[in-house]
């Protein structure tokens, strides 16, 4: 194979005889009389992009990636990083989970579907609810997808779905688009102090509402004190109480199931994939009664032919293909990759791993809101509440000038109010944490 | 071909245990940092070392088939090689920002989408391009919202999308989901649009025809023209489902033949692997009227660099950050290495590896001429077990039962990405499995992994995690 070679697609293997020896057995004399295509369609101009070699194409995406600004981000609000273990790339990248798709041959794909048996497992474990898909897209998508399922289920009746006003404005916009087909309308009730207003909530609350949706931690990075009295104000209208969080969080957070949450969506990515620009992996846990409702693949123990115990993708009559316009959901290719690279790194950690990284969210939120509250000119964490991974922090001077200067110094932080940065920290940031407090007291004054 | 699959089986006779199985291990969280009505008392997770883990993993990978294990012809999903240089490319430290980093410090990244927008424009001949979609049916999704808001905005309230009976499941339900009414078109006995149908079937309620091309039988839909003016008459705008666009790269574009939006499936096409079920990306296309609708944001060019803008009347979103970034960078990297030349020729060895392949097997083909793919019917066989046979020889089995207008559906996709030598060995496993008893191909797979499951049952008593198997 010749670097510069250029006969084509690089990644078809005929060679100019085969081709021939093809087109012959077929009975037509070139390619093109393979394309019953009516002349007055046909394309016949050139898409002006250039051929490159692998060598070239390498560095032309790279040069324009190295177009980014090596910044050290202190970024959070839904999109988290963690180290992610080598042994995840290294096993996740092995090209019989990489390059394999659905399961719809489950005898020849047992190990993809044991894996994501197995994620679904550990998210049952860690929301205390009895089903859990092997993914959605995203956290945003999920939190459509729950508000279709409120839709859907006969014990819930109404057409109002009630969010928090601190909701980030992308996982909102989402919700609007899901909600809109079904005739839902989406409402915002109030926060104090970053957690969740009850009172107010309970004002909200009436039997025309279908869902009513919350977060632990919230975007602000606030952990909440009294989701079981959110879970049982739903209850009292017969709304279903949907929980936004992720896996890390759940490690040590109330686990779903006992503040009575219905429904648990949220970000999976946190684990298994690190900083990659949104992508993310979107969780959908819910209780057992509402099975036959769920949207996207569930895989389900079975057993073959010899009697032992395999993995197939089941209850597939909710779905798209079965189902079409009377399906739970249109999703059908999936997040499964990040589902297992999630599984993975879940599994390196193990309970104890898992625990102690949740613990860590907790401390270092909180040493780096203690370090930053010395600064002056800066308040922190501006909610009088525990915090998980970020939190906000008061600025005297306007927060995008100081995010903008924070930049300068290679720093990112996001700005969220007129006086309010919010601040990230994790295991990945660790070691630059000196420095952007150092730079913070700086162009905060 | 001869073939076995690993298989392993441990001493309670059961295959490679679950996590779970091998070790366990309950932690309690009390002591921590937070006060104890915050947290949950103990947590209870699988507890392996990174050897035993990476063996576990490694153990089901090989009981799992992938594009690299052999030829994996699975129709309408376009299972082409996955080049492996985009994977590092990915992996590349440039790649890792963070969503909310300013557009001035992530200029690298909007650089890529743009130019990715731009060339799945000309490659779609579509005017403007969203890449936020994260799949094949948010495309669809996004696509439909697109034209809703579209119709709206003319002032004008329509129910119905109208979609062939052959489409794929995700069209009704992605038209379903934009809260539109789903009118199911019946095909022609050639398997394509039947015009008197549709002109029966459009109206004012006419919100779109949702249609694939070439279609689920591979055929090419040749009154497309016709089709668009007719749609386009009654005020309807006319969708693409972009998941056969490999069989006309280069060769034809959805822009020049009246559609009006477009989805691509990237992980089709443009070869992203997918993943064991995903992920992918669905950018979608429009033309030119349309595009004050796309989702948000886009990017553009400005001053020298790049920026997001919202589009003036946009859907909104569809992705809670940009879309598959991921594996837009990967499409992107293909797309750039083939150019021109080498997508053409993708398209052309698709086709050609269809058509070779359907000359040498056995079952009855009853429409053509196809392109990409065919779709044979297992006649007085059981599709379902003739796709279990398969297995046996070593190849991954078409798509069965599907589209349901040919009797006992093979839906067949070789793509380019095989030599003659193996889809002569691809015609050898069709043709020995059409010659075998229903008994053989009852009890078939022998050579996987697991034998054959029953799915039934699966089904009538739901186990879906460790902690239901006690039960
Ligand atoms: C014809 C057709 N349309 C749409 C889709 C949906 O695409 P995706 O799976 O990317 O959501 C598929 C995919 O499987 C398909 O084959």
């Amino acid at each position: 194979m010749s670097e510069d070679d250029s006969r084509g697609t690089p990644y078809a293997p005929h060679t100019a005889a085969t081709t021939a020896a093809m087109l012959d057995a077929v009975g037509v004399d070139s390619e093109a009389a393979l394309f019953d295509i009516p002349e007055s369609v046909a394309f016949d101009a050139d898409f002006d992009i250039p051929e490159r070699s692998e060598r070239e194409t390498r560095s032309h995406v790279e040069e324009i990636l190295g177009r980014n600004d090596d910044l050290t981000a202190f970024l959070g609000r839904g999109h988290y990083d963690h180290y992610v273990p080598s042994v995840v790339d290294d096993l996740a990248g092995r090209s019989e989970f990489l390059t394999s798709y659905t399961q719809y041959q489950p005898e020849i794909a047992q190990g993809f579907l044991q894996a994501l048996f197995e994620y679904q497992s550990m998210l049952v474990e860690l929301t205390g609810l009895g089903v859990a898909n092997c993914s959605m897209y995203d956290a945003a998508t999920a939190l459509g997808e729950a508000a279709t399922l409120s839709q859907r289920l006969r014990s819930v009746s109404g057409d109002r779905v009630l969010v928090p006003d601190l909701l980030r404005a992308g996982k909102r916009a989402v919700l609007d688009n899901y909600a809109g087909g079904p005739g839902l309308t989406v409402e915002t009730y109030p926060t104090a102090d970053g957690n969740v207003d009850l009172d107010a909530l309970r004002g909200a609350l009436d039997d025309d509402v279908a869902m009513v949706y919350a977060e632990n931690p919230t975007v602000r990075g606030t952990i909440e004190e009294g989701l079981a009295a959110v879970g049982d104000a739903a209850d009292a209208h017969d709304a279903l109480f949907c929980l936004g969080t992720d896996p890390v969080a759940m490690a040590l957070l109330e686990p779903p199931a006992s503040v009575g949450a219905d429904v648990v969506v949220g970000d999976a990515s946190s684990l298994g994939t690190g900083t990659a620009y949104g992508f993310g992996l979107g969780l959908f846990v819910t209780r057992e009664a509402y099975l036959r409702q769920v949207p996207g693949r569930l895989v389900g123990a079975a057993e073959d032919d010899s009697g032992r115990r395999a993995y197939t993708l089941t209850l597939q009559t909710r779905e798209q293909h079965i189902r079409r316009e009377r399906a739970t959901s249109n999703i059908c290719t999936n997040q499964a990759w990040v589902a297992l690279r999630a599984a993975m790194h879940a599994a390196w950690l193990g309970p104890d791993g898992l625990v102690d990284l949740a613990e860590s969210c907790v401390t270092r939120a909180r040493d780096l809101a203690a370090r930053i509250d010395e600064i002056s000119g800066v308040r922190a964490p501006v909610h009088d509440r525990h915090h998980f991974r970020e939190f906000v922090a008061h600025t005297d001077q306007p927060a995008e000038a100081i995010r903008a200067d924070l930049a300068e110094e290679g720093y990112a932080v996001h700005a969220v109010g007129d006086h309010e940065i919010q601040i990230c920290a994790t295991e990945t940031t660790e070691r630059a944490v000196d420095g952007f407090v150092d730079a913070l007291a700086e162009v905060a004054r | 071909m001869n073939y076995a699959q690993a298989r392993w089986t441990d001493d309670d006779d059961r295959y490679e245990p679950l996590l779970s199985e091998k070790s366990s291990e309950t932690v309690s969280t009390e002591d921590g940092p937070l006060p104890d009505d915050l947290t949950r008392d103990s947590l209870t997770l699988p507890d392996v070392s990174e050897p035993e883990l990476a063996r576990h993993y490694t153990r089901l990978s090989q009981t799992n088939y992938g594009v690299e294990s052999g030829p994996f012809p699975l129709g309408s999903c376009t299972m082409k090689y996955n080049p492996s240089f985009t994977e590092d490319l990915a992996a590349s430290p440039d790649a890792a920002v963070h969503p909310d980093q300013p557009t001035e410090t992530t200029q690298g990244t909007l650089e890529l989408l743009y130019r990715l927008q731009d060339y799945l424009g000309r490659i779609g001949g579509m005017d403007a391009v969203s890449l936020q979609p994260p799949a094949g049916a948010a495309g669809e999704f996004a696509g439909i919202l697109v034209a809703k808001a579209y119709h709206e905005h003319n002032g004008e309230d329509r129910s119905e999308v109208l979609i062939p009976e052959s489409a794929h499941g995700t069209n009704f339900a992605s038209a379903a989901m934009a809260g539109y009414d789903v009118v199911s078109l019946a095909g022609d006995d050639d398997g394509r649009v039947d015009l008197d149908a549709l002109e029966a079937a459009v109206g004012e309620e006419t919100a779109a025809l949702m249609l694939t091309n070439p279609n689920t039988l591979g055929l090419f839909e040749r009154d497309i023209e016709a089709i668009a003016a007719i749609v386009h008459d009654a005020g309807g705008l006319l969708y693409y489902d972009g998941a056969n666009l490999n069989a006309l790269l280069g060769r034809a574009r959805p822009g020049d033949m009246g559609f009006d939006v477009m989805h691509y499936n990237v992980h089709k096409t443009f070869a992203t692997p997918h993943g064991g079920g995903g992920p992918g990306a669905g950018p979608i296309g429009v033309t030119d009227d349309l595009a004050p609708f796309l989702p948000a944001p886009r990017v553009a060019e400005s001053r020298g660099g790049y920026e997001y803008v919202d589009p003036d009347r946009s859907i909104g979103k569809v992705h809670g950050f940009y879309g598959n970034w991921p594996v837009l960078l990967k499409a992107y990297a293909y797309i750039a290495r083939l150019g021109d030349a080498g997508l053409a020729d993708a398209s052309a060895k698709a086709v050609l590896n269809a058509n070779y392949l359907a000359e040498q097997i056995d079952y009855e083909i009853p429409f053509g001429p196809f392109h990409h793919e065919f779709v044979a019917s297992a006649g007085e066989q059981d599709a379902a077990d003739v796709a279990k046979r398969m297995l046996d020889y070593g190849v991954h089995p078409p798509t069965t039962k599907w589209p349901e207008i040919v009797p006992e559906a093979l839906m067949t996709e070789p793509t380019e990405a095989e030599s003659r030598r193996t889809l002569d060995q691809l015609a050898a496993a069709f043709d020995a499995v059409a010659g075998e008893s229903d008994e053989t191909l009852a009890s078939a797979p022998e050579s996987t992994a697991a034998r054959r499951i029953d799915q039934v049952r699966a089904a009538r008593e739901p186990r879906l995690s460790w902690q239901s198997l006690d039960e």
